[in-house]
């Protein structure tokens, strides 16, 4: 199993590339609603995104309250 | 002989465009593209031209057998009813009246999704991103749900106090099992494509923006067969849930006069995200 530092950089990976915002301007504690600009219409793009790619199902309810990336892959993580 | 061929192909043809949706028959084929702003929220604009969709349709169906049903929005299929404008024209109105309007606009948006859920063709939504609410009871009201892999449905309702209004509860129990059911009403957890399709709710999952594409490939396939067997086959296994349709309009209503509805909408209506689906 991947261990939680490789899910999160894999996590800022996808969120890069799905919003189109350089990678190196991502950090693990950032508030992805603002880092990538996103709404919550968007942020459940970004989720599905993370669900096909890591093949796993998040309610989205467990996401409320999280806006950092380290805080979203540990709920990824407790999933894989 | 072919002069007449080419008249009989140009009286086929039929288009209609409005601001809200537009609609195309072609080759046997009805199109109906969603494009309203910005998630194709279905309000009295969107119910009044869906209504005169139905009344084309009626005319067309004779000449098509295939309907697809799509959204032309970046964000989705359709977020579902126009919750600010149900709050602002509850709130213009002495409760009875609004008590009425809303039943009003039930029992009309209801003729509409029971007329293209029995339409006498094969019914295809082709559906990405948010499929919420009264987006997906619109697209329950098909006989193939065709999903782009970034498709979410969800049933949010009950985070206003209410239960889906457009026929979504007795379609899903025509269409699934009562624990599925009770997983998307009781939690209002939205959920994937994927999983949409383990459930049996959803017949193909199809890459990012390939869902149109693929609905039509599925229609053009659909020409091969004959047309009254595939009209009779429909009747026979997918009946309309009428006593449980109008069931649901009563528990709606009935749900829609209490205070704690009002506040539920007052939050959404006055939330200052631009899509507040997640309250």
């Amino acid at each position: 199993m991947q261990t939680a530092e490789e899910t999160l950089d894999e996590i800022l990976k996808l969120a890069a590339a799905h919003f189109k915002v350089p990678l190196e301007k991502l950090h693990p504690d950032n508030d992805f609603f603002k880092t990538l600009g996103i709404d919550s219409l968007q942020t459940l793009d970004l989720l599905t995104k993370l669900e096909n790619h890591f093949r796993v199902e998040i309610p989205d309810y467990e996401l409320q309250g999280v806006s950092d990336f380290r805080t979203l892959a540990g709920k990824i993580q407790a999933r894989l | 002989m072919r002069v007449h061929e080419t008249e009989r192909e140009a009286k086929l043809t039929y288009e209609s465009s409005t601001s809200v949706l537009s609609w195309t028959l072609e080759s046997g084929v009805i199109e109906l593209a969603l494009h309203r702003a910005p998630c194709n929220e279905l309000g009295s604009l969107s119910l009044e031209e869906l209504e005169k969709f139905a009344t084309a349709l009626q005319l067309m169906q004779g000449e098509a057998h295939a309907l697809i049903i799509y959204s032309k929005m970046k964000p989705g299929f359709c977020a579902g009813a126009d919750l600010r404008e149900l709050y602002q024209r509850s709130q213009a109105m002495q409760k009875l009246e609004a008590a009425k309007g809303v039943r009003d606009f039930l029992e009309r948006i209801h003729r509409v999704l029971n007329l293209i859920d029995a339409a006498p063709l094969t019914t295809i939504a082709a559906v990405h991103g948010v499929t919420f609410g009264g987006g997906f009871e619109l697209a329950l009201t098909c006989d193939l749900i065709i999903a782009d892999k970034m498709a979410r449905f969800c049933f949010p309702e009950l985070r206003l106090g209410l239960i889906p209004g457009f026929g979504g509860i007795p379609r899903l129990k025509r269409d699934l099992g009562n624990a599925v059911i009770r997983d998307l009403l009781l939690t209002g957890r939205s959920f994937n494509a994927t999983r949409a399709q383990q459930i049996g709710l959803v017949s193909q999952v199809v890459g990012e923006g390939e869902a149109l594409r693929a609905a039509r490939a599925t229609a053009a396939q659909l020409a091969k067969f004959d047309r009254s067997t595939a009209v009779a086959a429909k009747k026979f296994i997918k009946p309309i849930p009428h006593d449980e349709l109008r069931r649901e309009i009563d528990l709606f209503c009935e749900l829609f006069a209490r205070p704690a509805v009002e506040e539920g909408l007052r939050k959404f209506a006055e939330s200052t995200d631009a899509q507040p689906y997640l309250p």
